[in-house]
């Protein structure tokens, strides 16, 4: 069942991208959308029975590399945590292929888009399924190409090109620290296997290694070089640059793969290595550090943003920086109970505003919205489950989740703890701001628009809000149905070891119990937020615009991202090329070829050039030289037999 | 199995070229002759060395096929033998050929038959030197090499042939002449140029690193190594676009092919002492080549640079004396001569219509040639060595094997990887299939013929299946690799009881 899983992606895939044509585009729809819905409800099944029923398991397919005491396989790994992301990923992908066959119905390229997405698929599904750190690379690196490709779908934007490059640039660099940290495991470990790796973990801690020069602690030191993957893949400050450029695909695009699932994996990737991470302190602060000060961060620069997609984007952004400190904490179930229900409010999130910007032809700035949702009501209705869900609104999925975030970090005593639990409760309040901001802007007030676009603006067709609805229904039941098994009583048998949580105190159970004014205190800052917010957008809608004037340089700065690119364009982009240009010309150019070759050949041409000087064609010159040279001659042998 | 196969494939090109050069030349129809005469040749050479696979007991040490009639004894005797590093090595060079000549079908229009001939004598050369047991026969077969190849640049190449061909023969030969003293030298040390028995003779460890320098300074130029590549980018912009492929898909990989079958078990002292010299200028080149490909403006002098920076990695995994190490860089030159053959194909594919390599002149070619698109981007991807492609399992296993060396040599050889898809996508795929279609031009351009379709399709299953199932490929160099481990190691171990 996991081979047909895993398999029919790849099959429909195929199917759709090299018989595109005989297909069709309904053919290949059909192939694909049927493909990945069958491995969405095989996956509910196999959730059933491996993460309710405790039936882990393992395929092994074949040998995938072997050299000397290095043995890679292709293996299905199946237990809770897989079970998990297999829903999740099948459930969102089946849904946002049914949506794209509307969101895309009038594009020339369908069997291509449809293609790419199953393909995305698969590379996910083998990423989540691996059994060793080499095989997730592959799905690593497998979903990043169909990132790239689906970034780049529209090749005839720049911008959608740049951006496709850009994403798999930057996770180059993440996948950078992640192929060092396997280099590392293998060293240490002797294998690269997640079963041998873990169990060793235990005798190798506290062991130091030789680490480019410096004497360093191997377990920091490799959790480190995989967390730097897993912050490219997540897009984790410093290595987020790309997502928000990445909002150039198409809309399904970002709800699939920037939003649920791909951005996602370095927070399974890390929630995998727990038995790892949990070895180094010092990692699992850096990872707190990084994943607060990324929720942070991002709400901030996304309060402020003017393109529906990017907010959303940043938002994404936010949350998964909720997640990794989540795991910073050592509450790896809650972060992963959050990527859970994430999922679904996030994607209903984009595919609503992929609903809007179907509606409006094309048009993605807030500020030429306004007022849509007499014309849009079922969107509109979805969009505000979604963002009572991201809100942390009590009763829904994000309420459950998120809250148990923060109390996990006030409860942990982990040195960054407080400090990340102060950022969650700011975040909270500024995702609350500025998902309500996106509502009102969107939906509420007089219309900005131009009043053609506007009269022509029509509700989507079923085959897209069906899909909605079913998201939207995960987006208010999947918290409390899961709570239980996720973190709550039923939690030790569901996870059944899958997850390590090393340490005297259960933060779980820790986190249960802290104060009321703690607990509550999520829900008070979304709704501080709303208030803001029908503050700002409601009541006062000069208000943002004076704020806006009387705190310039605040607003431009966050407006313009925090120069984050701006500052690797100038570090990084710029030295590169103009070391590749003095490499070229003056290295290759004047140094080497100007010393060697050329500077050879200039030295025989002048010589031969003064050589042929002396071929004067005279008889008497040539005759004179030969009698010098056979008087020399005979003079050396005659001296030869004297002195001989 | 065929008694004397080794000879046997030695002989059929030289035949098909003799053949060749009988038929009348003024004949309409010769050209079409010669191309297809050159054809069945090559791929008869090339079912024929498939025996040499099936007929390979993989478990076996030591070379196998063996031939010897001793011309002159002691000084040089017709020797030729296998073990499974030749093996992939004499079948990628039989496997290239007959896309060779298909991708040259029309883009060949003078002298066609010359040509022909002069790819055929390079067929016998290139297995020659993969197969000599003997060091001068090895000598004659590495240098003989430079002829037609410095023809093809010469004749059929591009506007700057004639530059280009010098720097590419004064380079090599200088290199070559240093390596002929050195072999010298042995001779009249060990008293024979038979190469099974040079691998058991124990140099004196100060003679060694001369030797071993002498070596270097052939198979440093051939690799090309920085900073001794500059031939390089200017031989490939002027050959045409077969001639490229076999460069860079099987004459770099002499080099290589040199220090695993001379440098590191013939010296092995020096080896492990220069070790750090070759990971310094290994990793120098892999950076400084990939950037300097991140500026380029002709599409072969990027693929160009970029064969350096992956020719970085094989000395890299070369010099770190483990099987991980050892065998990804055996893998890498073979990934890398099917990859990098395929990229310069891809080059020529739109250079033969539009008759320009420079980058600026395309743009937008996915709007009218989607499968080239998609060829490209297969090959694109495995150079810069995605997972599930030949080019990962290379690159991986060296810097396995280069991390067990040292941190810091899997460090400065990873940012390659890194690089690498800046200057592919960035710089060359983005700007020449993606896009809008602009230019007038283009916009005649015809998407991928059957010819080309079926010069790509054995290229791109190579490709796939060296990623997703490496390990026939990973069998054939497990028992050779692990008996160059031990040759590199005799000498460390006895030194140590020395002292």
């Amino acid at each position: 069942m996991i081979q047909a899983i895993v398999f029919l992606p790849l099959f429909a895939a195929i199917l759709a991208g090299f018989f595109g044509r005989q297909l069709g585009n309904r053919g290949a729809q059909m192939v694909t959308t049927l493909a990945v819905t069958t491995g969405a409800v095989l996956s509910w099944i196999v959730f059933f029975d491996v993460a309710l029923g405790h039936n882990a398991y393992k395929v092994t397919l074949a040998e995938w590399m072997s050299s000397g005491t290095l043995d890679v396989y292709w293996a299905l790994r199946v237990d809770t945590l897989t079970a998990v992301m297999l829903v999740v990923v099948n459930s969102v992908s089946a849904l946002v292929h049914w949506y794209s066959i509307g969101y895309m119905s009038h594009d020339p390229h369908r069997p291509r888009f449809m293609a790419y997405l199953s393909l995305f698929t698969f590379a996910m599904l083998m990423l989540v399924t691996a059994d060793n750190l080499v095989q997730m690379f592959f799905g690593w690196e497998g979903v990043g190409l169909a990132s790239y490709l689906l970034i780049g779908f529209w090749f005839k934007k720049p911008s959608a090109n740049a951006a496709a490059v850009k994403a798999f640039v930057v996770n180059r660099v993440g996948d950078f620290g992640y192929s060092l940290g396997i280099f590392a495991i293998f060293l240490v470990f002797g294998t690269v296997g997640f079963d041998e790796v873990f169990a060793k973990a235990p005798e190798i801690a506290s062991q130091t290694f030789n680490f480019l020069w410096f004497e360093a602690d191997v377990m920091t030191t490799i959790c480190l070089l995989l967390f730097v993957g897993a912050m490219g893949k997540s897009a984790q400050l410093g290595l987020h640059t790309w997502l928000p450029d990445a909002m150039e695909g198409p809309t399904p695009v970002s709800a699939l793969i920037h939003a649920a699932t791909m951005v996602t994996a370095g927070v399974f990737m890390v929630a995998r290595c727990s038995p790892l991470f949990e070895q180094s302190q010092t990692a699992l602060t850096v990872v707190t550090v990084v994943g607060a000060s990324t929720a942070f961060f991002a709400a901030t620069i996304g309060l402020v943003q003017n393109d529906i997609k990017r907010v959303i984007a940043y938002s994404t952004c936010s949350q998964l920086g909720y997640m990794f400190f989540a795991l910073g904490v050592s509450a790896y179930s809650a972060g992963i109970f959050h990527l859970f229900t994430h999922a679904f409010f996030k994607a209903l999130l984009f595919l609503g505003a992929g609903s809007v910007i179907h509606a409006m032809h094309d048009e993605q700035d807030m500020r030429n919205m306004g007022g849509l949702w007499k014309k849009i009501p079922w969107t509109f209705a979805v969009m505000v489950i979604g963002t009572l869900a991201i809100t942390g609104v009590p009763i829904l999925s994000g309420y459950y989740s998120k809250d148990m975030i923060i109390e996990a970090a006030y409860a942990s005593h982990a040195p960054a703890a407080r400090y990340a639990f102060t950022m969650g409760v700011i975040a909270a309040f500024f995702t609350a701001f500025y998902s309500w901001r996106l509502i009102f802007l969107t939906f509420f007030g007089k219309t900005r628009s131009d009043q053609k676009t506007f009269d022509a603006a029509h509700e989507s067709p079923p085959v897209m809000l069906i899909p909605l609805l079913a998201l939207a229904v995960g987006a208010v039941f999947a918290g409390m149905t899961f709570y239980p098994y996720f973190v709550g009583d039923y939690r030790a048998e569901f996870w059944n070891g899958t997850l390590t949580m090393l340490g005297d105190i259960d933060i779980i159970e820790e986190a249960h119990h802290v104060p009321t004014l703690i607990m509550k205190l999520p829900v008070i800052m979304g709704g501080v937020g709303l208030a803001l917010a029908v503050l700002f957008y409601l009541l006062i809608p000069s208000l943002p615009k004076t704020l806006a004037g009387a705190f310039k340089p605040v607003y431009l700065f966050h407006l313009n991202k925090w120069y984050w690119d701006e500052l690797y364009d100038a570090i990084i982009v710029k030295p590169s090329l103009w070391l590749g240009r003095l490499f070229w010309k003056g290295g290759d150019g004047r140094i080497i070829d100007g010393l060697g070759p050329d500077g050879i050949a200039a030295t025989v041409l002048n010589t031969a050039r003064k050589s042929r000087t002396l071929q004067t064609g005279y008889l008497f010159h040539y005759a004179f030289a030969m009698l010098i040279a056979v008087v020399s001659i005979g003079t050396f042998f005659a001296l030869g037999a004297v002195t001989g | 199995m065929i008694e004397h196969l080794l000879t046997l494939l030695l002989v059929l090109p030289v035949a098909g070229s003799v053949f060749l050069v009988t038929t009348p030349t003024n004949h309409p129809a010769s050209d079409e002759n010669a191309r297809r005469t050159a054809l069945v040749t090559t791929l008869f050479t090339f079912a024929l060395s498939l025996l040499l696979w099936f007929g390979y007991d993989k478990a076996e040490a030591g070379f196998q096929f063996v031939e010897r009639v001793d011309v002159i004894p002691g000084f040089f005797s017709y020797h030729l033998g296998v073990d499974g590093i030749s093996i992939l090595l004499i079948l990628l060079s039989t496997f290239l050929m007959p896309i060779c000549i298909l991708a040259s079908w029309t883009a060949i229009k003078t002298r066609v038959r010359e040509y022909m001939i002069a790819f055929l004598i390079m067929e016998t050369l290139m297995i020659g030197v993969f197969s000599a047991l003997d060091m001068f026969l090895f000598y004659v077969f590495f240098e003989g090499g430079l002829v037609p190849m410095f023809l093809i640049i010469g004749v059929w190449g591009g506007a700057r042939r004639i530059y280009a061909s010098f720097k590419f023969f004064l380079y090599t030969l200088t290199g070559s002449l240093l390596m002929l003293l050195a072999m010298i030298y042995m001779v009249v040390t060990a008293g024979t140029s038979d190469i099974p028995t040079l691998l058991t003779y124990d140099f004196d460890p100060s003679v060694q690193t001369w030797l071993w320098l002498a070596f270097f300074a052939s198979f440093a130029v051939k690799m090309p190594m920085w900073p001794v590549h500059t031939w390089l980018p200017d031989a490939h912009v002027e050959a045409p676009t077969a001639g490229s492929v076999i460069l860079a898909g099987v004459l770099l990989k002499m080099g290589g092919y040199g220090f695993i079958r001379f440098s590191l078990p013939m010296f092995p002292d020096a080896s492990h002492d220069l070790a750090i010299l070759v990971f310094i200028m290994s990793i120098v080149a892999v950076v400084y080549t990939s950037l300097v490909a991140l500026v380029q403006e002709d599409m072969k002098k990027l693929i160009a640079y970029s064969s350096v920076a992956h020719m970085g990695f094989v000395t890299v995994g070369l010099f770190t004396f483990n099987q991980q190490g050892l065998e990804g860089s055996i893998f890498q030159m073979l990934s890398h001569g099917v990859v990098s053959g395929a990229l310069f194909l891809c080059v020529g594919v739109v250079y033969d219509r539009l008759h320009t390599r420079m980058i600026e002149r395309y743009g937008g070619l996915v709007n009218i040639m989607p499968h080239y698109a998609l060829v490209f981007m297969i090959f694109t991807m495995a150079s810069v060595g995605l997972p599930g492609t030949s080019g990962f399992v290379g690159e991986f296993l060296v810097l396995v094997g280069a991390y067990q060396s040292g941190s810091w040599v899997a460090f400065g050889a990873a940012l390659g990887v890194i690089l690498g898809a800046g200057y592919m996508l960035w710089r060359l795929y983005k700007n020449v299939v993606f896009g809008q279609l602009e230019k007038d031009d283009l916009k005649a351009m015809l998407d991928l013929s059957m010819r080309e379709w079926i010069v790509f399709a054995p290229l791109i299953a190579l490709v796939m299946w060296m990623g997703i199932y490496p390990k026939p490929f990973l069998e054939f160099i497990e028992q050779p690799v692990e008996t160059l481990i031990t040759q590199t190691e005799r000498n460390q171990t006895s030194n140590e009881v020395a002292r």
